[in-house]
């Protein structure tokens, strides 16, 4: 078998609530996976299922080649994780972190020294080994917990909104990092909320409401999902424009984003219409220019389509 | 079960705790206050308790016995009254505990008929000194009847044999000076132990919970068991120095007489601090914030300790209900066998029912601590 991770109708009820809704997923070994969803819906709960901290209500999953539900230790020997909280101790140096995981993961004593040694490099932190992890800014703190979390060189990395709360820049030199890990073959599923992250990512798995919407590469989401031609407006009363674009002729949708609109149509011909519409209204804008999707059309569009008429909302 | 992963856990414990001032705090400054606290503050005995005299015969025995009341350490005279209505008044203002009336007659009765009553009242709103005031009140007009019984056969013409006046001689074994302190100290190390050593580990997975620190720990294939051990390793070492320190000032400072065997001492000691480690430790697998598991483990360490542990108040004059009760209070255990140990001299030979006790109650907890950790979120 050579997927890393296979999920097959992953269910995840809290009382009358259901976070997880019958989700499959398959990642093939070293595929790097985002896991793209608003805040609340279900990324975390189905990523601590396939690491084996929350019993799924139903469905199976198997990770690294073991049953989640029936080998969690196994699992558990396998994945590196990364919470969603900084999940360090501040109180410890460095080196103190690194080594106390090293030692929990089993990391063979002639080893420790060379993987402490990668894990320091790779964060950046050369020269502050002894430092206080507290005293550590966020992006430093975020890719020693990386560091941590692969010290025992594991096959699947689960990393659960890794950069949310980190500044741009160390943003990118993390998502260097999870590159170079995937060119070893470490598969990773990463969840994250910020939409322009998909785009570092082989796949993308989107996920609303508990149900996986779509999955893809970004480009073929793109071309795939939004089933029409996409133009954006400059425009000064958006609000008003927006009401009077949603039921013109040819339009399947208009959307507000930033201080454009984004207006979905049919085909390309019925672009020219909307200028002298919006005028007739006596509201002025620029001329339609047709653009390139970007992965947040595709999910708003997606979540915005009523799949909710499915089983459960 | 795998050595590496424990002391990669007793280590990083121990840093934590190294650089943590509230718990260092705690685990060394805390033993220390309430030794000096309870071993000062507590004690059971009664000096100078303030005493009433209303002698309306003043006679030579009646002088005798306010001589002898007052020479004791125990009594003091707070005032002599002229009449009932003065001792009543003195009582109500608290300005004597005990009063006591020798009537007119109280000679002549006592030499016609060999009994006489000496009327003496207590105010009983602290029922504790007044038992031991009594006790004391009873000695002392024992000896003083004695005394004139010896007299009285005398000047009949009788050897004091023959009229059989019985001599008790009351002998105390073990506590010769039947100070209290002797009985006491043993228990307050008892109530540090249990109070210090559940302190500190119901912090200790409640921190791990608060900090976020404990979803990342549970995602490694560490077992619960490895967990548990790893984690009370630094603070049963802790536990065996607080009860060092608090069994060496109990020998050599309060000067308690140390009659027992060390080994017995070390090793239900070390039993001892297992049951508290592990109460400690599994309240704060349940409760998991360290307020809540820090107050539980109080509740279920400290009044059990101090009130039913035989402590201040014997197993044996309690209600029977209550005594049943005190079964399950494992401290019972451990303040006998100290008591045993410092001034019997017992040894495990002598103390098989309260060590197995203990033996008992360390591995249902420890038993039950490991079950209830789950490596789970839900």
């Amino acid at each position: 078998m050579t997927d890393a991770v296979v999920a097959e109708g992953l269910t995840k009820t809290f009382g009358a609530f259901t976070a997880v809704d019958h989700l499959d997923l398959t990642i093939a070994k070293g595929e790097i996976v985002g896991f793209i969803g608003p805040n609340g819906a279900g990324k975390s709960t189905t990523i601590r299922m396939l690491c084996g901290l929350l019993r799924p209500s139903a469905g199976r999953a198997v990770v690294a080649g073991y049953d989640v539900g029936r080998e969690p230790e196994a699992v558990r020997a396998h994945i590196g994780y990364m919470s969603q909280k900084f999940s360090l101790y501040g109180d410890l140096t460095v080196r103190e972190n690194l080594r106390f995981f090293g030692g929990l993961y089993l990391v063979p004593r002639r080893d420790m020294e060379e993987r402490m040694a990668t894990a320091v490099s790779m964060a950046g932190l050369e020269g502050r080994e002894d430092a206080l992890v507290r005293t550590l800014a966020g992006g430093w703190k975020q890719r020693l917990a990386l560091g941590c979390a692969i010290l025992h060189r594991p096959p699947v990395l689960f990393l659960d909104e890794p950069t949310s709360g980190v500044e741009p820049e160390a943003r990118r030199r993390f998502w260097e990092l999870i590159h170079h890990l995937a060119s070893d073959g470490v598969t990773i599923l990463v969840s994250t909320h910020y939409m322009e992250e998909a785009e570092y990512c082989n796949r993308i798995a989107l996920i609303d409401a508990g149900h996986l919407v779509a999955a893809g590469g970004p480009g073929e989401l793109r071309r795939r999902e939004l089933g029409g031609v996409l133009f954006e407006m400059e425009c000064a009363a958006a609000g008003a424009a927006l009401s009077v674009l949603q039921r013109a002729p040819g339009v399947i949708d208009a959307t507000i984003f930033g201080d454009k609109l984004h207006v979905l149509l049919h085909d390309a011909e019925a672009a020219a219409g909307l200028q002298p519409l919006l005028a007739r209204q006596s509201i002025g804008s620029g001329p339609p220019r047709a653009i390139t999707p970007s992965l947040e059309d595709v999910f708003v569009q997606l979540v915005t389509r009523p799949h909710q008429a499915g089983p459960a909302a | 079960m795998n050595l590496g992963r424990i002391f990669a856990i007793a280590y990083k414990e121990t840093l934590q705790v190294w650089r943590d001032p509230r718990s260092l705090a705690m685990a060394l400054l805390m033993p220390a206050l309430q030794l000096a606290l309870l071993g000062y503050g507590v004690s059971l005995d009664i000096k100078r308790v303030g005493l009433c005299i209303y002698d309306q015969e003043r006679s030579q025995i009646s002088r005798e016995l306010v001589e002898r009341l007052t020479a004791s350490d125990w009594f003091r005279i707070a005032a002599k009254l002229p009449d009932d209505q003065a001792v009543r008044a003195a009582m109500d203002r608290g300005d004597c505990v005990a009063a006591v009336t020798i009537p007119v007659n109280f000679s002549r009765i006592l030499a016609t008929t060999g009994k006489a009553t000496l009327q003496t009242v207590f105010d009983a709103t602290d029922v504790n000194t007044t038992n031991i005031a009594t006790g004391y009140a009873q000695g002392i007009v024992g000896i003083v009847t004695a005394n004139f019984e010896q007299r009285w056969a005398a000047s009949h013409g009788l050897r004091p044999q023959t009229v059989g006046v019985i001599d008790l001689e009351p002998r105390v074994w073990f506590n010769e000076g039947l100070d209290s302190r002797n009985f006491i100290i043993p228990g307050v190390v008892a109530i540090i132990l249990s109070l210090v050593g559940a302190q500190l580990t119901s912090l200790t997975v409640a921190r791990e919970w608060e900090r976020g620190t404990m979803e990342q720990l549970i995602s490694t294939p560490v077992t619960a068991f490895e967990f548990m051990l790893g984690k009370l390793a630094p603070y049963f070492m802790i536990g065996l120095f607080d009860a060092a320190f608090c069994l060496c000032a109990a020998a050599f400072w309060f000067e308690v007489p140390f009659r027992g065997g060390l080994g017995t001492l070390i090793l239900t000691t070390a039993l001892f601090s297992l049951v508290v480690l592990g109460i400690g430790y599994l309240v704060s697998v349940r409760v998991r914030d360290q307020r809540g598991a820090s107050q539980v483990a109080l509740m279920l360490t400290m009044l059990p300790t101090t009130l039913l542990s035989g402590f201040t108040f014997p197993i044996d004059q309690m209600p029977q209900a209550l005594q049943a009760v005190t079964l399950v209070v494992y401290a019972r255990y451990y303040v006998t066998i100290l008591r045993a140990v410092f001034l019997k001299g017992s040894t495990i030979g002598d103390l098989i029912a309260p060590v197995l006790a203990l033996v008992v109650f360390a591995a249902v907890i420890m038993w039950a601590a490991a079950r209830s950790f789950h490596k789970r979120l839900d």
